[in-house]
C-alpha cells in the first residue's frame, strides 16, 4: 500500500472517529429542548457531554489539519468550494461551543433560553450540513481544470444531497439519544429511550431512501453493484441490529451498533470515492483524487511517523477520559456546567 | 476588492482569537502553580485561589478555542491558492498541532474541570499542568508555520509549489527562537497583569478572603515581572533578527527612507508616505545602531534602498509595507511594554517590601493596565504581519497570489459581516461573565 492509500485511511478514520463522537454530542444538542423539561434537567443533559465535546470537536480540527498537510489540494478545492455551508457550520459550531460554558454561570431565564436554544441549533445545523457535504461529494461536484469549484452555493442544495443531510440529521439524533440512555438515570433516560426508539424506524427508511435513489442518481452506486460487498452490508446490518437492542433495551449494545453503523457507512462512501477525493462533475480528468490532490512522499512520510506515534496516545487518554466520568449523571449529581 | 475583504477578514479573525490565546497560555501556567502549591501545603487559600483564577481561565479559554475552529479552516476557505502553494509544507504543523496539542489540552481541560471530586488531588493538579503544557506546545507549532512565512525554510520549489525537503530544518527554523519565547513571556505577561488587576480590586475592598488576592497579587508581581523583563529581552533579539532577515520590516518600524550609519532611532516622525519622506521628524542618533548591533555604529538599510535592491531581485513591483501602521503598530508594541515592564517593577517593590496596603493609587491604576498586554499583543500581529506585506510567505509568495480565485466578494462580505456581528456579540457576553465572577471573589467560586 503506498502512503497515499494510507493516508486517504487514516483520514477517513479520523472523520470516523468525527462522527461518532461528536455525532452524539450533537444528537444531545439537538435533543436538549425536547428531552429537558425543566432547567434542573436540561442542565443534566448538557452535563452528560460536559467533559467531552470539546475533545470530540478536536477530531474534526485534526481531521481539517490532516486534509491541510496530506492533501493540500483537497483543503483547498473543498473548503473554498463550500464556503458559505462552511461558514454557516463554523458560525453554529462557535456559538454552541461557548454555549456550554455559558449557559450556567448565569441564572436569568432569558439568558439560559438564548444560549439552550445556541445549543440546539448549533448541534442542527452541523448534523443537517455535514449529511450535505458527504452527499455532494458523492453526487460530485463541478471542478474545473485547474482544481477550483465553480458552482454556487445554491447548487449545492440538491434533493439528493439534502436527503443525506436529513439521514446525518436523523443518525447523530438517535446516536445522542442512545447515549443519553447510557449516561442518565431515571424520567430523563426514560424519555432518551422513548425518543430513541421513535427514531430508529425513520432512520431506516431514509437509509433505504439513500440506498435506493443512490443507484439511480449517482455513480458511485452503480459501482457498487447488486451484491454491494462486506462493509455496507454491515452497515446495513448494524442498523437494524441497533433497533433489536434497543427494543430490548440492551443500550449498550444498541449504541456499540450504531457507532457501527456509522463507521461502516462513512467507509462505504470513502471506498466509493476511493482513489477520487472530489469528483468533477465536468469531466471526470478533472477530479482530485489521492495522487494528483497530495503532498510530496516526503511530507507523507513525516506525517505518518508523527500521527503513527501519537495517535495511539490520543485513543487511550481519550478513552480514559470516558471511564472516569463513566457514572451516570442523575438528581443529586454534581452538575458542574 | 476580494483581496482586501480577505485581508480584512483575516486580520479580524486572527487578533480576535489573539485576544483569547495569550491569557491561555500565561494563566494555564498560573493556575497550574496555584494547584501544586496547594496539593503541596495542604492550604486552602491555595485551593481558593485555583478554583477562582480556573473559573475565569475556563471561560476565557472556551472562546479562544470557538475563535480557533475559523483559523483552522480559513486558510481553505479564503486563501485556497495559498494553500495549495505552501500545503506541502505549511499543512504538517498544523496538523501536528492539533493531534499533539489540541487533544492533550481539550480533553484534561474536561478532565480538570469536571473531575474535582474523581480524581485524586496529585492527578487533578497533573490534569491542569497538562492543560499548560498543551497550551505551550500547541502556540510552538502554529508558530513554526508562522516562522515559515517569515523565513522560509526546509523547502524546495516543485510542480510550481514549495515542497518540504527537511523537517528538522523547518521545527528549528532560526526565527521560531526568537519567537516562540516572544509570544510565551508575552502570554505570561498577560496573565500577571490579568491577575495583577483583579487582585488589586478585591484588595482595595479590603474583602473578608483578602489573603486569596495578596497572594495572588504577590505571585503575580514575581511572575509578571520575570515576564515583562524576558518579553523585552528577547523582543530586542527578534529585532536584531529582524534587521538580517527581513530589513524591510526595521525600516517601516523605524520610518527609515534612506540606508544610515550610524542609523538613528524616531522618536517620533511624521511622515509623508507617498513621497517618502519626513515631514516631521525627532531622531536619537547612533541609537538604533546600538539596537540593531549591539554596538555605536552599523549600517541600517533604508526603505527607498531595499525597494531598489528588491526590484533587482524580484522584479518590478512595490516592496514597501504601510509604513505609517507599521512604525505605530511597532510602537504602541514596544510603548505598552515599557509601561508593563514599569507597572510590573513597582508591584514588586511594593511586595518585596510587604506593604502592598497603604497604595490605594497604584492598586486602582492596575485594573487599567489589564488593557496594556492587550494592546500590546495585538499590534505585535499586526506589525509582524503587516510590515511583511507585501509578502504572504516572505520572499515566495504574494498576498495578492495567494487569495481564493472562487470566492467572491458577495460572498466575503457575508462572512465578513457575519462573523464580526457574531464576534462582537459574544466578546459582550465574555467580558459580562469575565467581570461577573471576577468581582464574585472567591465566595462564590468556592460555592460554584
Amino acid at each position: 500500500m503506498d502512503l497515499n492509500t494510507l493516508w486517504f485511511i487514516l483520514i477517513a478514520v479520523l472523520f470516523v472517529g468525527f462522527f461518532i463522537l461528536e455525532g452524539f454530542d450533537y444528537g444531545v444538542g439537538i435533543l436538549l429542548p425536547f428531552l429537558g423539561k425543566t432547567d434542573d434537567e436540561r442542565r443534566m443533559l448538557v452535563n452528560t457531554i460536559g467533559p467531552f465535546w470539546d475533545a470530540n470537536e478536536v477530531w474534526l480540527v485534526t481531521a481539517g489539519g490532516a486534509m491541510f498537510a496530506a492533501f493540500p489540494e483537497w483543503y483547498a478545492t473543498m473548503f473554498s468550494g463550500f464556503y458559505l455551508a462552511l461558514l454557516l457550520m463554523l458560525l453554529a459550531l462557535i456559538l454552541r461551543g461557548v454555549a456550554f460554558e455559558f449557559r450556567s454561570k448565569d441564572s436569568h431565564p432569558r439568558w439560559r433560553r438564548f444560549w439552550d436554544g445556541a445549543i440546539c441549533l448549533g448541534s442542527a445545523l452541523p448534523a443537517l450540513l455535514w449529511g450535505v457535504a458527504m452527499g455532494n461529494l458523492i453526487l460530485g461536484l463541478p471542478i474545473d481544470p485547474a482544481m477550483n469549484y465553480v458552482g454556487t452555493f445554491f447548487s449545492l442544495l440538491r434533493p439528493y444531497a439534502l436527503l443525506y443531510g436529513v439521514t446525518s440529521f436523523l443518525g447523530f439524533t438517535l446516536l445522542g439519544a442512545l447515549f443519553l440512555c447510557l449516561r442518565t438515570t431515571g424520567d430523563l433516560a426514560e424519555r432518551a429511550h422513548l425518543a430513541a426508539e421513535r427514531l430508529w424506524m425513520p432512520t431506516v427508511v431514509i437509509v433505504s431512501l439513500v440506498v435506493g435513489f443512490g443507484y439511480f442518481v449517482t455513480g458511485m452506486f452503480a459501482r457498487l453493484g447488486v451484491n454491494p460487498g462486506v462493509v455496507p452490508i454491515s452497515a446495513g446490518a448494524a442498523l437494524l441490529a441497533t433497533g433489536w437492542f434497543l427494543r430490548r433495551r440492551f443500550h449498550g449494545w444498541a449504541f456499540a451498533m450504531l457507532s457501527l453503523t456509522v463507521a461502516f457507512t462513512l467507509l462505504t462512501l470513502f471506498i466509493g470515492l476511493y482513489p477520487r477525493v472530489m469528483v468533477s462533475s465536468l469531466n471526470e480528468a478533472w477530479s482530485l483524487t489521492i495522487y494528483n490532490a497530495s503532498s510530496s512522499p516526503y511530507t507523507l512520510r513525516v506525517m505518518t511517523i508523527v500521527t503513527l506515534t501519537l495517535l495511539p496516545f490520543v485513543l487511550a487518554y481519550q478513552a480514559w477520559s470516558y471511564w472516569v466520568f463513566r457514572k451516570r449523571i442523575g438528581a443529586g449529581s454534581h452538575l458542574e456546567y | 476588492m476580494e483581496l482586501t475583504l480577505a485581508r480584512m477578514q483575516f486580520a479580524a479573525t486572527t487578533v480576535y482569537h489573539f485576544f483569547f490565546v495569550p491569557l491561555t497560555l500565561g494563566l494555564s501556567i498560573l493556575v497550574a502553580l496555584m494547584e501544586t502549591l496547594y496539593v503541596r501545603t495542604g492550604d486552602q487559600t491555595y485551593k481558593r485561589m485555583t478554583v477562582f483564577w480556573g473559573k475565569l481561565f475556563v471561560i476565557n479559554f472556551a472562546m479562544g478555542v470557538v475563535t480557533g475552529l475559523v483559523q483552522e479552516f480559513q486558510f481553505g476557505m479564503n486563501w485556497s491558492e495559498y494553500s495549495r502553494f505552501v500545503g506541502d509544507v505549511f499543512g504538517a504543523p498544523l496538523a501536528i498541532e492539533a493531534l499533539s496539542a489540541f487533544f492533550l489540552e481539550s480533553t484534561f481541560l474536561g478532565i480538570w474541570i469536571f473531575g474535582w471530586d474523581r480524581l485524586s488531588k496529585g492527578m487533578h493538579a497533573a490534569a491542569i499542568w497538562l492543560v499548560a503544557i498543551a497550551a505551550n506546545l500547541s502556540a510552538l507549532w502554529i508558530l513554526i508555520a508562522n516562522s515559515f512565512m517569515q523565513e522560509p525554510v526546509g523547502f524546495t520549489l516543485n510542480h510550481g509549489r514549495a515542497e518540504m525537503v527537511d523537517f528538522g530544518a523547518l521545527v528549528t527554523n532560526p526565527h521560531i527562537f526568537v519567537q516562540f519565547p516572544h509570544v510565551l513571556t508575552g502570554g505570561m505577561a498577560t496573565a500577571a497583569f490579568f491577575v495583577l488587576g483583579i487582585s488589586s480590586y478585591h484588595l482595595l475592598r479590603k474583602p473578608p478572603d483578602a489573603p486569596v488576592f495578596l497572594r495572588s497579587f504577590r505571585m503575580a508581581a514575581v511572575c509578571g515581572m520575570i515576564a515583562s523583563v524576558l518579553v523585552i529581552l528577547v523582543g530586542h533579539s527578534q529585532g536584531q533578527h529582524m534587521v538580517l532577515t527581513q530589513p524591510m520590516k526595521m525600516a517601516a518600524a523605524e520610518a527609515l527612507w534612506e540606508s544610515q550609519d550610524p542609523a538613528s532611532f524616531s522618536l517620533i516622525t511624521i511622515g509623508n508616505e507617498p513621497e517618502r519622506r519626513d515631514v516631521f521628524a525627532i531622531r536619537l542618533p547612533r541609537l538604533l545602531s546600538v539596537l540593531a548591533y549591539n554596538q555605536l555604529t552599523g549600517e541600517v538599510k533604508g526603505i527607498k534602498n531595499l525597494q531598489a535592491e528588491y526590484e533587482v531581485t524580484f522584479g518590478p513591483g512595490n516592496y514597501v509595507p504601510p509604513v505609517a501602521i507599521s512604525y505605530w503598530t511597532f510602537r504602541f508594541m514596544v510603548g505598552a511594554g515599557f509601561l508593563m515592564l514599569l507597572l510590573a517593577g513597582i508591584s514588586l517593590a511594593y511586595v518585596l517590601r510587604e506593604r502592598l496596603e497603604p497604595a490605594p493609587p497604584f492598586l486602582r491604576l492596575l485594573p487599567l493596565a489589564m488593557a496594556l498586554p492587550y494592546v500590546a499583543n495585538s499590534s505585535g500581529w499586526l506589525f509582524t504581519e503587516m510590515a511583511r506585506q507585501p509578502w504572504i510567505v516572505f520572499g515566495l509568495m504574494r498576498t495578492a497570489e495567494g487569495v481564493s480565485p472562487t470566492v467572491t466578494a458577495g460572498m466575503l462580505w457575508i462572512s465578513l459581516t457575519t462573523l464580526t456581528l457574531l464576534y462582537a456579540a459574544l466578546m459582550g457576553a465574555d467580558v459580562y461573565l469575565l467581570a461577573k465572577f471576577a468581582r464574585a471573589g472567591t465566595a462564590d467560586a468556592a460555592a460554584a
